[in-house]
This record gives structure tokens, C-alpha cells and sequence, in this order.
């Protein structure tokens, strides 16, 4: 347990009078992708606000390499390591490719470094390197989504909170996002919490599965066992 | 032919004020989308203050970097102390709250100052240089296309080459992005007050002297014209302020020069219309036209 990156436990967040999330509780070991399913309003985007800081929670704990993230401002987030590519890509759809890039990298204060993490990002998705000066506005759905996910990268995270990925995407787009993050994984021990609406994509990459129904977490298992169980499919996943 | 040259020069020397004046409206419109009434009645308090500088010291120029740093702290005590703590669901708010400060700040100038007019002298001849015997500007006028010719620049270089610039565009156009990303959202919103009120004062600076005197309603007019440039240019694009000003004191110079200058406010008051009524949204105001 102590290995754990990122540790939730009894989690409640909302907007107002009326919690969003009742008591949640998760852990993403290091490297880890666990995936976060569930119907919508479940409180899945609610969940991945609250751990960044957008949403403030009303108790509860969140730990992430040890450190309690509880008063930690949202602008502090990514340099502890954590990227947030939130729902709708969050794209500023007014500024080039180049500049969206570059504000990820903005924080550092080692320029050089800043510098080579852009490069990587370039390689990593050769579209963007081609439309560097083109507005944000000019890209495709598909652009888009790896121009957000390309800049919580340059940020160079521990823990990915990516919210719906594969929105709006043609199944051949989506499944070259899943098998990149499946990729970085591998190659930088990135940890990623995925919220998904397309569940068969998310289970196909995560390790572990989070199912949250009314802002409360009913089911934690492997991915393999979920993708397997044909009751708990059809009781929270409708496939 | 005489009197075109001279009143098209009169008018881009008018009209550079008002495009400093309406970049002023333009910088806090894109950071925070308030329209900032009480610009004029901040910039009229920053000349105040040079005004007694200059008294103490004999030195305009010691009375011009006080009017600019008391524009820079009277936009970061706006921000920080008032407009921060207004709630911005409804845009009228704002500008009430903003009026208010412009009663607030013309009562103060007026018991600590009085409410006559006060000389203010400018630092260069208002003499007209004469070419082949047609008056075409004055070192006032040259010193005027120079000060807003460099904070044009200035604010160029800033917002499309530095990380400070990059920084604070990418937080008015998306906040909460932006915070994920590590940008001080609310500390680029003072920044782009500072900065604006900055840039007012100097224009308040600039058109003082060739106005009536100081008092603390004299931006009121030069505010209206700025508006008006800031409206008809698209409140969101700095290049459209600056077009807009000029062309707002153009026609101001020729409304005033081959009509009447009694009619010339109305003049403007017709091109704001017919801007409105033709492209809403202001000249400049396309955004698939900026090309950050």
C-alpha cells in the first residue's frame, strides 16, 4: 500500500450542498493505468477534477507520492506531476499548436529542459510537428486530442488524469491514443487514471477497473476479471 | 488641399491618444471581460500625481514615470482590492461597481485638488513645424506618435514573443486550463491590469496638455472617444483599437475642421451605429482573424 503513487481514500467532493462523490477510495501504483467506468454522472469527471484540484473536496484524503495533496493549489499540481487533459480536450483553440506545446512546458524553470521535453513530444506525434503554426481551432478532433495529451506530456507526469480520450474520435483514432499510452507506460512508467466512456478500449489497456454508479465506487477489479464477468457488464456497462 | 494635410496629421495625433486610451480598455477586456469605466477617472488620478511631482521636483519627466507607476499600482489595488471580489455572472456588475470607483476617485482628486482647471504645460513645442508652407505637426505631435508607437511595440513583443505573454493570453482565453497547466490565472488577470491602467495613464499624460487643463472629469470626453474606438475596432483585438482610434480621431479632425466641431461628438456617436448595425462584433473582431 505504501508504494502506492497516488492513495484516495474516503473521498467526497461536489459542487454546492449536494456531494458529487460519496467516499471514494482507489490506489494507482506506479505504471499503473486504471481505468474509472460508469454510467454518465456517475462522477467520473467530478472524480478527476477533485484530485487536480478544480473541485474542492469536503473530506476525505488524497495522498500522492506521499504527500497530502489536500490545500495544494491547482496551479501546483503539475509540479508535483501531475497532468490533467480534461474533458473536451481543453485545447486553447486561439493559440498555435506550437504555443499550446510550449505552455505545458512553461513551469520549468530549466529552459533546456522545457526544450528537449517539446522535442519529444514533436517526435512522439509527427501531425503536430507538421501544423506547429496552425490555430488550435484549425485542427481536427483527432489533432486536437493529441495536442491536449502531447501537452500534459511536455509537463513529463507521473500520473496521467486523462478525461474521456476518446470522445468524438473514430475507433482507429482512439485506438492509436490507447495503444500509445499502453507505450509511454512501458517505456517511462507513466501511471494513468482513465475516465472512459467506450469501456471495451479502456479494459482492452487498464490494469485495474474502477466502476463509480451515483458517485459511489461499487466494483474494483483487475481489468481482466471485468472484461470477463458478464453480470457486472451488463449490471454497470451495458455491453 | 492646406487644410486636408493639416487636419489628417491633427487627426492621427488625436487619434494615437485614443488608441492608447482604447488598448488601455482592450488589455483589461481580454484579460478579465470587464469594460473598465473607470479607466479615465485612474488615468486622471495618475496625472494628478505627475502634476505634483512636477511641481515639487521642476522635472516633467520625474512627473511622467510617476504618472505611469501610479498607474501600474492604482490597476493592481482595482484588481486586487475591487474588481477581484466582484461576482462576474452577470457583465453589469462590473460596470456598476467600475462607475462607482469613478464617483470615488473624481470626489478624492476633487477635495485634495479642488475642482478648477489646472495648466498643465507639455514638454515640447505645440507649434506646428511648417512644410512648403502647409502646418503639419508639432514636436508635441511627434512626441505623442513616439510614446504610442513604442507601447504598441512593446505590447506586441510581450504577448507574442515572451513566456509572460504566452501566459497571460492563454489564461483569459482558458482559465481553468490554464491553472492545470501551472499559470498564476489570477496573477496575469493583475498583471493585465497593471498594465492597462499603465498605457491609460500615459495616454492620460499625453491628452491632458492639449485639452483644457486637469480636473477630475477630464478624461470623460477622451474616454467616450476611446470607447468608441475600442467598440468599433472589436473590444478583443489590440490591433482594432489602434486602427480605431485613428480612425475615430480622424474623424474628429475632419467632422471638426469642415463641418463644425460642435457636431463632431455626434459624428462619432453615428460611426459607433452604423460599426454596430454593420458587424456587431467590431471591425477586428473575427477571431478566426487572429492569428495568435
Amino acid at each position: 500500500m505504501s508504494s502506492a503513487l497516488l492513495e484516495v481514500e474516503g473521498l467526497t467532493a461536489g459542487y454546492g450542498a449536494a456531494p458529487v462523490l460519496h467516499d471514494v477510495n482507489l490506489t494507482v501504483q506506479p505504471g499503473e493505468i486504471v481505468a474509472v467506468l460508469g454510467a454518465n454522472g456517475a462522477g467520473k469527471t467530478t472524480l478527476l477534477r477533485t484530485l487536480s484540484g478544480l473541485v474542492r473536496s469536503t473530506g476525505g484524503k488524497v495522498v500522492f507520492d506521499g504527500v497530502d495533496l489536500r490545500g495544494t493549489r491547482v496551479e501546483q499540481m503539475v509540479r508535483r506531476g501531475i497532468g490533467h487533459v480534461p474533458e473536451g480536450r481543453g485545447v486553447v483553440t486561439e493559440l498555435t499548436v506550437d504555443e499550446n506545446l510550449r505552455l505545458g512546458g512553461l513551469w520549468r524553470k530549466d529552459r533546456a529542459e522545457a526544450k528537449k521535453a517539446l522535442d519529444e513530444v514533436y517526435e512522439l506525434f509527427p501531425p503536430l510537428a507538421q501544423r506547429r503554426t496552425f490555430a488550435g481551432h484549425q485542427l481536427s478532433g483527432g489533432e486536437r486530442q493529441m495536442l491536449a495529451l502531447g501537452r500534459a506530456l511536455v509537463g513529463r507526469p507521473r500520473l496521467l488524469l486523462l478525461d474521456e480520450p476518446s470522445l468524438g474520435l473514430a475507433p482507429k483514432v482512439t485506438g492509436q491514443i490507447m495503444a500509445l499510452l499502453r507505450d509511454l507506460r512501458e517505456r517511462t512508467g507513466l501511471a494513468v487514471l482513465l475516465v472512459e466512456q467506450n469501456v471495451r478500449s479502456a479494459l482492452s489497456i487498464a490494469d485495474e477497473g474502477v466502476v463509480l454508479a451515483l458517485g459511489r465506487v461499487v466494483v474494483r477489479n483487475k481489468a481482466a476479471t471485468l472484461r470477463d464477468d458478464a453480470d457486472l457488464r451488463h449490471a454497470y456497462l451495458g455491453f | 488641399m492646406n487644410e486636408f494635410i493639416y487636419l489628417t496629421f491633427d487627426g492621427l495625433s488625436r487619434g494615437a491618444v485614443y488608441a492608447a486610451f482604447a488598448l488601455a480598455l482592450v488589455l483589461i477586456w481580454r484579460a478579465a471581460r470587464i469594460v473598465n469605466f473607470a479607466q479615465g477617472a485612474m488615468a486622471v488620478a495618475a496625472v494628478y500625481v505627475a502634476y505634483s511631482v512636477t511641481n515639487a521636483t521642476g522635472s516633467y519627466w520625474l512627473g511622467f514615470v510617476a504618472a505611469i507607476v501610479t498607474g501600474l499600482v492604482l490597476g493592481v489595488t482595482v484588481e486586487r482590492v475591487v474588481m477581484r471580489f466582484v461576482d462576474h455572472s452577470s457583465p453589469l456588475n462590473g460596470v456598476v461597481v467600475a462607475l462607482g470607483l469613478v464617483l470615488v476617485i473624481q470626489g478624492v482628486l476633487g477635495i485634495f485638488y479642488g475642482n478648477e482647471f489646472l495648466p498643465v504645460a507639455a514638454p515640447f513645442s505645440r507649434d506646428a513645424f511648417e512644410l512648403g508652407g502647409v502646418a503639419v505637426l508639432s514636436r508635441y505631435d511627434l512626441f505623442v506618435f513616439v510614446a504610442v508607437g513604442a507601447v504598441v511595440a512593446a505590447l506586441t513583443l510581450l504577448f507574442t514573443r515572451t513566456p509572460v505573454g504566452l501566459r497571460m493570453r492563454a489564461a483569459a482565453f482558458a482559465p481553468d486550463v490554464s491553472r492545470l497547466l501551472g499559470v498564476s490565472v489570477g496573477g496575469m488577470l493583475t498583471l493585465g491590469w497593471a498594465l492597462a491602467a499603465a498605457v491609460g495613464s500615459l495616454a492620460g499624460m499625453l491628452v491632458v496638455p492639449t485639452e483644457l487643463g486637469l480636473h477630475p472629469t477630464a478624461m470623460d470626453v477622451v474616454f467616450i472617444s476611446a470607447f468608441t474606438a475600442a467598440v468599433v475596432g472589436g473590444l478583443d483585438s489590440p490591433i482594432g483599437a489602434v486602427v480605431g482610434g485613428l480612425i475615430v480621431g480622424l474623424l474628429l479632425s475632419y467632422v471638426s475642421g469642415y463641418v463644425e466641431p460642435t457636431v463632431a461628438p455626434m459624428a462619432v456617436l453615428l460611426l459607433l451605429v452604423v460599426v454596430l448595425l454593420g458587424k456587431p462584433g467590431g471591425l477586428f473582431s473575427s477571431s478566426k482573424a487572429r492569428v495568435a
